[in-house]
């Protein structure tokens, strides 16, 4: 059961922490007015860890051994120098080049157990970083980088294409699955060293239809696994919902009428019940707002044929709260669940999404929740 | 000797206090701004990115002159000149 939160928001890191009384308050703030897309516990040891984004000075990497009383900038995910010979990776819908340089630090994730010091960074332009030294130093993962299927990889909201999920397997910390927006879903078996891109079923109705079901093109949002089974993946993706239960390989398209709507962002997988799963959804492409003004939390009990609408506890009218791909999380028992919104509205549930509460609605546009 | 200076907003974030650099013969941007991230190892990534170009946010002036060269930073800094490294206005 997990008693902390961070909130990582466009102007500071927030610690929310559950009283006594058993009400949740923002605790502390930190690097207020900078603004910070990324944050992460790390529970082997405790550390905190948070990317900082300067729009002028680049991106930066913090990192906390006392609960976030003092903050120590470690190495940088940095892009190694573009071989002068190498012909720039062009975006294939704007043909302009990709950057070999950080320009958001977009997910982070802690290793195994048996890989102390092991971090994953996903980044804007689509880098997947490895650190073996707990963030004190950093390494372009080569093999995903130089895949030339990267050359289809493009921008999804942002002008570049961005490595937003990364999952490590529990009972295997050599298979990581990462997921691109917009690349599709990339699996790894051996720590890194290669990859495969997966997801046949995944569709893509943004791409001309002989190439809708292109893996390697599409606009996964964001990529959860359960923890207990993570044979069985849900994603987010533009187009909808998809689930798989066999890995990565094989998607199912979730085709209920069920949801407000199948567009989102965000998808929390349940640690424990494969069938269990959180969406927040919204209108899609270019509203990004909740239907009708009511701000809800769906969740599938059934491996996605049906959805719940939750509302108790959520505003029902002129809301227009919107949570970005890392702004839903639950914790290590399924039954917390914390979700913030673009608005800086952190709510929190106790009981699987039955009930919630709102911890505050003054915080600045939330990118991450992450309980801790 | 070349003086180089930087906006105190990045003063928050690294140590770089103003300093005088050696003036060299054909010294670039790019040699001047070295010497100084050699003493001042962290303070690289704060003005140029990953592949040594000048960030997209900020501008420096040599000699109350925008630099041309943001890319290879090649612009002259000759002994006595003054080298101000600032955000641009751009970036919010």
């Amino acid at each position: 059961m997990s008693d902390r939160i961070l909130a990582a928001t466009r102007k500071g890191l927030f610690i929310v922490t559950r009283q006594s009384s058993g009400d949740w308050k923002v605790d502390s703030a930190h690097f207020v007015g900078d603004h910070v897309p990324m944050a992460v516990h790390d529970p082997r040891d405790g550390a905190l860890y948070a990317g900082v984004h300067h729009e002028h000075f680049g991106d930066k990497m913090h990192r906390s051994r006392d609960g976030g009383a003092t903050w120590d900038e470690v190495g940088t995910p940095t892009y190694p120098e573009k071989p002068a010979d190498r012909p720039d990776d062009l975006c294939p819908m704007r043909q302009i080049p990709i950057p070999w340089t950080t320009k958001l630090i977009w997910e982070l994730t802690v290793g195994g157990g048996d890989q102390p010091g092991r971090l994953w960074c996903g980044t804007i332009p689509g880098g997947l970083f490895k650190s073996d030294d707990a963030g004190d130093s950093w390494e372009l993962v080569r093999s995903l980088w130089d895949d030339p299927a990267r050359a289809k990889w493009m921008g999804g909201g942002f002008d570049f294409p961005g490595l937003h999920s990364v999952f490590v397997d529990p009972r295997n910390s050599k298979r990581v699955v990462t997921a691109v927006s917009c690349g599709g879903v990339w699996i790894s078996e051996d720590d890194g060293a290669s990859w495969k891109c997966e997801g046949t079923g995944i569709r893509a109705d943004y791409a001309p239809p002989e190439t809708a079901y292109d893996p390697q093109t599409q606009d996964v949002h964001r990529l959860a696994a359960c923890r207990a089974n993570p044979a069985v993946m849900w994603a987010q993706h533009h187009n909808g919902i998809f689930r798989t239960a066999d890995g990565g390989a094989n998607w199912t398209e979730n085709e209920s009428d069920d949801p407000p709507s199948r567009f989102g962002f965000a998808v929390a997988a349940h640690p424990h019940d494969d069938q269990t799963a959180w969406f927040v959804p919204a209108i899609k492409d270019e509203h990004r707002v909740p239907v009708a003004g009511r701000f809800v939390v769906t969740r599938t009990r059934d491996g996605g044929k049906s959805f719940d609408t939750l509302t108790d506890g959520l505003p029902g009218e002129h809301a227009y709260d919107l949570v970005f791909r890392h702004g839903l999380d639950v914790d290590t028992t399924g039954e917390r669940l914390t979700t913030g919104s673009t608005t800086g509205s952190l709510w929190v549930s106790e009981n699987a999404g039955d009930q919630w509460r709102c911890v505050t609605s003054h915080l600045p546009p939330i990118y991450t929740v992450r309980f801790a | 000797m070349i003086r180089v200076c930087f906006t105190q907003n990045l003063q928050r974030h690294v140590a770089c206090p103003e300093v005088e650099v050696d003036g060299q013969t054909n010294a670039t941007l790019r040699d001047t701004l070295n010497t100084v991230f050699n003493d001042y190892p962290k303070l690289r990534s704060y003005v140029v990115d990953d592949q040594g170009e000048l960030r997209t946010h900020m501008t420096i002036f040599i000699d109350n002159e925008p630099i041309l060269d943001r890319v290879g930073l090649t612009d002259a800094t000759p002994d006595g000149s003054e080298v101000y490294v600032m955000q641009a206005l751009s970036g919010g």
